[in-house]
């Protein structure tokens, strides 16, 4: 037997710490500071409510998709943002805590989602602005959390990367045809992403100087990237984007700065951001009550469904193929 | 070894795990978990969440407190004792020049 | 016609090929009825369910995709599957009216998804053998799909039907909502009756389609309802006040731009 006189705590703390500095994967039954647990539920929570409150910006048009060929598009899009949130809080389930717990957060209003979902779509343009500013902002988000150090979170992130690609395409897809159409056409455009372009900005939080936990973060491998480094990527990415569009983005001050090599962009507007995470958003109150309502209303459902498990447990072992 | 946990969801379905057979010729890979009332709508769930774009040909799913893992803490006497058998690979083994299909 | 002005305009007119007519219809059935479960998403009882939903209405809006683009084409009017969907009138569209009624709770929806389903599988069975190629081939491919949503709807009717009292009771009254519109599905149709090598003959799918649903409602501990009121007429464009509700809020905006490439 191995004898070590330092006490267990600091010995495991040492080990975790050597782990993530070795990019070594940290997994559900590993030891791992509270600090770092609670984070991630946090992150991965928020993540994955964002998905689902995400569902309903897009939803609201799938009824109302102009053509059959979008509507499809749509409804499988919105699907996909459904499917994200279950590989999401399948990933903090691994953490200790359970979905209901989770959704009661989110309804009771104790857990964010990202913001930009506050903001009301009001034209078919905004199902473009969203696929191609708001995916585009939230891939550039999460590519790099493919390789963050916590094993479930990174491989669900890796599972959604992979089927996001076609949301911003598509997306894409949807105002260039807008904006190369009729005149009312691209005026509907250019003010989807007349209304979407700043907030999407905001969607990589905070200024770096006043972002809260991105150095812990960091330090512990979830965070890879600083919120202005990935906004910087996205303005450099997004620009020469809005020019094949024939779009212009609604910030004076926009321009190519040659020292730097990025584009240099205007100043933004945080007491915004700070007003809708606060809750006076146009659309904060209206999402979380849809979402409630539907899990309220679905509660009967899933009751009886248990019952009808519970009652035939005995026999429903037979029913399914075992497996081999 | 851990014994399975009870259900972890009191006011909710149970948690299932699904395992997913991507094409014939391979074993079937973890990819996730759902929630579901019981095995028929967990197999059903997994379909709709986990293959939609024709990501298998054939679905387990396992509640997950009927899965008995391996502790971390114990990781050393499970694990190393393996490591230092190198006989085991057939690379240990030298072979003289010019001898083929070995 | 001797009082052109005042006979209730026929819709698709009397002179509408039969085969374009049957098409019509089954893609109706299928277009109205992705509408009615898009409508679900975001609001299902769980997750899980949201994505299940719209799988369903997924398939169904591929199949009405596909019957619709193939009515243009026997028309040949030049009109695709948008113009159809989107530039046609209430009394134009050709579905039967249990697509059209609304969701009401999961049960009403349960329920309407094990008739509709049940049906479709019927025909899908019967359209293998269609001397239409496009039906025929649309049907090998459905088949599976709605083998699927059968079965999901099955597992629900059995859940809620057979859970606790408050899904019982639900369930049950979701089955007595729909149960007026089955008939009409049953009910002999002037296109299909013109087209006996190309179309499956809607009385003929019932006994299997019964035996397959009250199976489903018994082992559920429900009861087979029995209206006293029949729904009639989707077919020949006579519909329930709800489809000139939900075609205003599908085709508004393709209507809103004329000839806009979308």
């Amino acid at each position: 037997m191995q004898v070590d006189d330092t006490p267990t705590q600091e010995r495991l703390q040492a080990r975790f710490d050597r782990m993530v500095a070795d990019e070594v994967r940290i997994e559900p039954r590993d030891w791992m500071p509270e600090g770092y647990r609670r984070t991630l539920i946090r992150q991965i929570a928020q993540h994955a409510h964002s998905e689902i409150i995400g569902m309903q910006p897009e939803g609201n048009w799938i009824t109302r998709a102009p053509s059959l060929r979008r509507k499809a598009i749509l409804m499988a899009k919105v699907q996909d943002e459904a499917g994200h949130g279950l590989y999401l809080y399948s990933a903090a389930e691994t953490l200790g805590v359970d979905r209901e717990e989770l959704l009661d957060l989110l309804h009771s209003g104790k857990q964010k989602y990202s913001s930009i979902f506050n903001y009301p779509t009001l034209t078919w343009a905004d199902m473009g602005a969203i696929g191609w500013l708001v995916d585009g902002a939230a891939i550039m988000n999460q590519v790099p959390l493919c390789r963050c150090s916590y094993g479930p979170y990174g491989r669900a992130m890796v599972r959604i990367c992979k089927e996001e690609s076609f949301h911003q395409r598509q997306g894409f897809e949807i105002l260039h045809t807008l904006s190369h159409g009729t005149p009312a056409q691209k005026a509907m455009a250019q003010d989807a992403v007349d209304r979407f372009w700043w907030p999407s900005l905001m969607m990589f939080g905070p200024p770096d100087s006043a972002s809260t936990h991105s150095e812990r973060s960091m330090a512990w491998g979830i965070k890879r990237f600083s919120n202005d480094e990935l906004r910087q990527r996205f303005v450099d990415m997004t620009v020469p984007q809005a020019e094949a569009l024939g779009l212009t983005l609604p910030d004076p001050d926009l321009r190519w700065d040659e020292e730097s090599g990025h584009y240099a962009f205007g100043e933004i507007d945080w007491s915004e951001l700070d007003r809708v995470i606060r809750g006076d958003g146009p659309c904060n109150a209206q999402r979380i009550e849809r979402r409630r309502t539907a899990h309220e209303e679905g509660a009967w459902v899933r009751e009886s469904a248990a019952a009808y498990a519970r009652k035939h447990a005995a026999t429903s072992s037979a029913a399914g193929e075992t497996a081999a | 070894m851990s014994a399975p946990a009870a259900p972890r969801t009191p006011h909710g379905w149970p948690l299932w795990e699904v395992f997913v057979r991507a094409r014939r010729g391979l074993s079937h890979q973890h990819v996730g978990s759902l929630h579901a009332p019981d095995g028929e709508m967990a197999l059903r769930n997994a379909r709709d969440v986990y293959t939609r774009r024709g990501e298998g040909v054939s679905l387990w799913v396992v509640p997950s407190s009927a899965i008995l893992a391996s502790s971390p803490d114990e990781q050393d006497p499970f694990f190393d004792p393996a490591l230092d058998k190198a006989y085991r690979h057939p690379t240990f083994y030298e072979v003289p020049e010019g001898v083929e299909h070995l | 016609m001797s009082t052109p002005a005042a006979a209730p305009r026929e819709a698709p007119t009397p002179t509408t090929p039969p085969l374009v007519a049957y098409l019509l219809g089954l893609g109706d059935d299928a277009l109205i009825l992705a509408q009615r479960l898009g409508e679900w998403i975001t609001r299902a009882p769980q997750i899980e369910e949201d994505i299940a939903l719209g799988n369903i209405a997924l398939d169904l809006l591929g199949q009405a995709r596909v019957l619709l683009t193939r009515a243009g084409e026997v028309e040949g009017a030049g009109r695709d599957e948008d113009a159809l969907a989107y530039l046609r009138d209430e009394r134009e569209f050709r579905n039967v009216c249990l697509v059209e009624i609304p969701n009401g709770d999961f049960a009403v929806t349960m329920a309407r998804q094990l008739v509709f389903s049940a049906y479709q599988y019927e025909l899908w069975t019967a359209l293998r053998h269609s001397g239409e190629p496009v039906l025929a081939d649309l049907a090998a491919k459905a088949l599976k799909e709605v083998a699927y949503h059968r079965d999901h709807a099955t597992q629900w009717v059995l859940r809620l039907g057979d859970g606790t009292d408050e899904g019982h009771r639900r369930m049950q009254a979701g089955l007595d909502r729909v149960w007026p519109y089955v008939d009409e599905l049953f009910t002999p149709d002037d296109a299909a009756a013109q087209l006996p090598g190309e179309a499956a003959d809607p009385a003929a799918l019932r006994a299997r389609w019964t035996a397959y649903v009250e199976d489903v409602i018994a082992r559920a501990t429900l009861t087979v309802p029995t209206p006293t009121w029949h729904s009639r007429g989707g077919r020949a464009g006579l519909h329930t006040e709800h489809l000139g509700h939900l075609l205003p809020q599908m085709q508004h905006l393709h209507r809103a731009h004329p000839g806009a490439r979308w």
